[in-house]
């Protein structure tokens, strides 16, 4: 079953973070994502940029809006990602349970659900 | 008209329900891998049971006899569905994985058991929708008498199950023992569900009675259960705790309804014999390097327990039993406690100046027997304007009758006149 870990952090602490601590961050992150490599719980991951850079659209009536920022303002903000392939949601937590943002920020963890593709025409 | 045979064949079936069903039906969620369909499937092997057991008798194992007729049940329940419903192939699959030899009895059904109570506490499921999944599935009570237990609609119960019921399959809980490593987190959780019962029957924290034994004693009966099934120190500690308290159940209220102080109640009617056991449980759990909160309570109660009289109570056993406990699992509440326990063994100012140092953190600002304990020690100084105010700010905060007319009547005393309501 495939679960989509969302790595939650206050953005606002990594821009104070001393460039040392933040390699390390980054070290913990690459060792973190060769193990679910190997481990072959990893499907994909990445980090993303801050939310000053998102947008969200919406369409109401067939009128796009767009906006500056992100969905909903809140005290943590989503830094990246991993989609991990696992056994069943308690091999899930402890995958996650691993994320080194899962010590400063948290990690929700979400069951991907199995939406079935109508067959193609032939 | 009725006869005599079918009468006691249908005795038998009813106490073949009360003690197999609940295993039944954890071995069947195992075998099925779905709450509903094993609860159909229970309920269709009992129905077979009655049908077929005055003619063939009663099978030397009837646990066995029910798993098996409550899977073929299901199997034909999936076949029957995957015909009526077109495409669902899953679930035709799923009745032949099912029926396939291989498939066999397991050895030992207490593990489902086990797996049913961590399945039901599982910390990714709602803590009000663990409580009512584990008394509703592990013990067997109705949405209706959760319901009526913890005095909420049946309809919020029957939601709070459905959805972590749908929690559990749609994000795929798994139905397991945790392995070792998580087992101490996992443990506290079932734990913590346990006494979250308990306390719910033995404190209960709103509505007209003080006690709902209902709910003690399902809380007690999981605590044996999981004893029997897993005997850490915690579990030995926790079950220790609630049948110490229990054990007081009968002196606690009076025949008129009202509650008791530990120190005023007659002590002539706690029940040794639960005494005996849970003083028995907690040295054994205290024997074990790994005993924590539940056992150090359990201590706590075992001191009271000993002690014939009120009088004779060892103060300072329970006050360094509350350090312990502090250092264990720090919380205002246990503070409050170890301050009450100090007040007993230093004099009543020791024990107003530790509640004056929480309060004024911050801590219990709101919680009715910091103000009930900190009036009672005032009382005892003489400090009657403060105690009245106490009470008064007690009151304020508690929701629950009986204690509310304790409050009242200790209020009434402080003024020289009762008021009765």
């Amino acid at each position: 079953m495939k679960y989509l870990c969302l790595i939650y952090s206050d953005e606002s602490q990594w821009k104070t973070l001393p460039p040392a601590e933040l390699e390390t961050m980054n070290k913990e992150y690459f060792a973190y994502t060769q193990s679910v490599q190997k481990s072959g719980h990893y499907l994909g991951g990445n980090p993303l940029q801050p939310t000053q850079t998102a947008t969200t659209v919406r369409v109401r009536n067939g009128q796009l809006s767009t906006t500056d920022g992100p969905f909903a303002e809140t005290k943590e903000q989503l830094g990246g990602y991993y989609l991990l392939e696992a056994r069943d949601l308690n091999d899930a937590i402890q995958a996650a349970s691993r994320i080194p943002g899962a010590k400063y920020g948290a990690i929700e963890v979400r069951p991907i659900a199995d939406m079935k593709m109508p067959d193609p025409p032939r | 008209m009725t006869d005599p045979a079918s009468d006691s064949m249908r005795e038998r079936v009813e106490a073949i329900y009360r003690a197999e069903s609940r295993r039944v039906f954890a071995t069947l969620i195992r075998l099925l891998g779905d709450f509903d369909l094993a609860e159909e499937a229970l309920q269709n092997a009992f129905v077979a049971a009655v049908e077929q057991w005055p003619a063939q008798g009663v099978p030397a194992s009837p646990r066995a006899w029910l798993v098996s007729a409550g899977r073929f049940g299901a199997i034909d329940v999936l076949r029957r569905r995957a015909r009526a419903e077109t495409g669902l192939a899953e679930l035709a699959a799923l009745a032949d994985r099912i029926s396939t030899p291989e498939f066999e009895m397991p050895d030992d059904l207490d593990d489902d058991r086990l797996r049913l109570i961590f399945t039901c506490c599982h910390p990714a499921l709602r803590p009000d929708a663990r409580v009512a999944l584990t008394l509703r599935e592990v013990c067997g009570l109705t949405t209706e008498e959760v319901a009526s237990a913890f005095l909420t609609p049946a309809p919020t119960i029957a939601q709070r199950i459905v959805r972590a019921k749908a929690k559990i399959r749609d994000a795929r809980v798994p139905y397991e023992v945790p392995a070792r490593a998580e087992l101490p987190e996992r443990l506290d959780t079932v734990l913590h569900v346990i006494y979250l019962v308990f306390n719910e029957g033995y404190y209960a924290t709103s509505g007209d009675t003080l006690v709902r034994p209902g709910l003690t004693s399902e809380a007690i009966r999981l605590g044996r259960l999981l004893v029997e099934l897993l005997p850490e120190p915690e579990a030995l500690g926790l079950l220790a705790l609630m049948l110490l308290h229990d054990s007081r159940r009968p002196a606690r209220v009076s025949a008129a309804g009202e509650l008791r102080l530990l120190e005023d109640q007659d002590r002539s009617l706690w029940d040794a014999a639960q005494i005996a056991e849970g003083l028995a449980l907690v040295s054994k759990a205290l024997t074990s390097r790994h005993f924590g909160p539940f056992a150090i309570q359990a201590a706590i109660a075992a001191v009271h327990a000993e002690a014939r009289e009120a009088a004779l109570t060892d103060w300072a056993q329970i006050a360094g039993l509350y350090d312990v406990l502090l250092r264990a699992a720090p919380s205002p509440v246990v503070e409050l406690n170890r301050a009450a326990a100090i007040a007993m063994r230093d004099g009543p100012a020791a024990g107003v100046a530790l509640i004056d140092g929480i309060l004024s953190r911050g801590d219990l600002t709101d919680y009715a027997p910091a103000f009930a304990a900190r009036a009672e020690l005032c009382r005892r100084l003489g400090r009657t304007g403060d105690a009245r105010a106490d009470y008064a700010r007690a009151l304020t905060l508690t929701r629950q009758d009986t204690e509310r007319r304790f409050l009242q009547r200790r209020l009434g005393t402080l003024t020289g006149e009762r008021r009765d309501e």
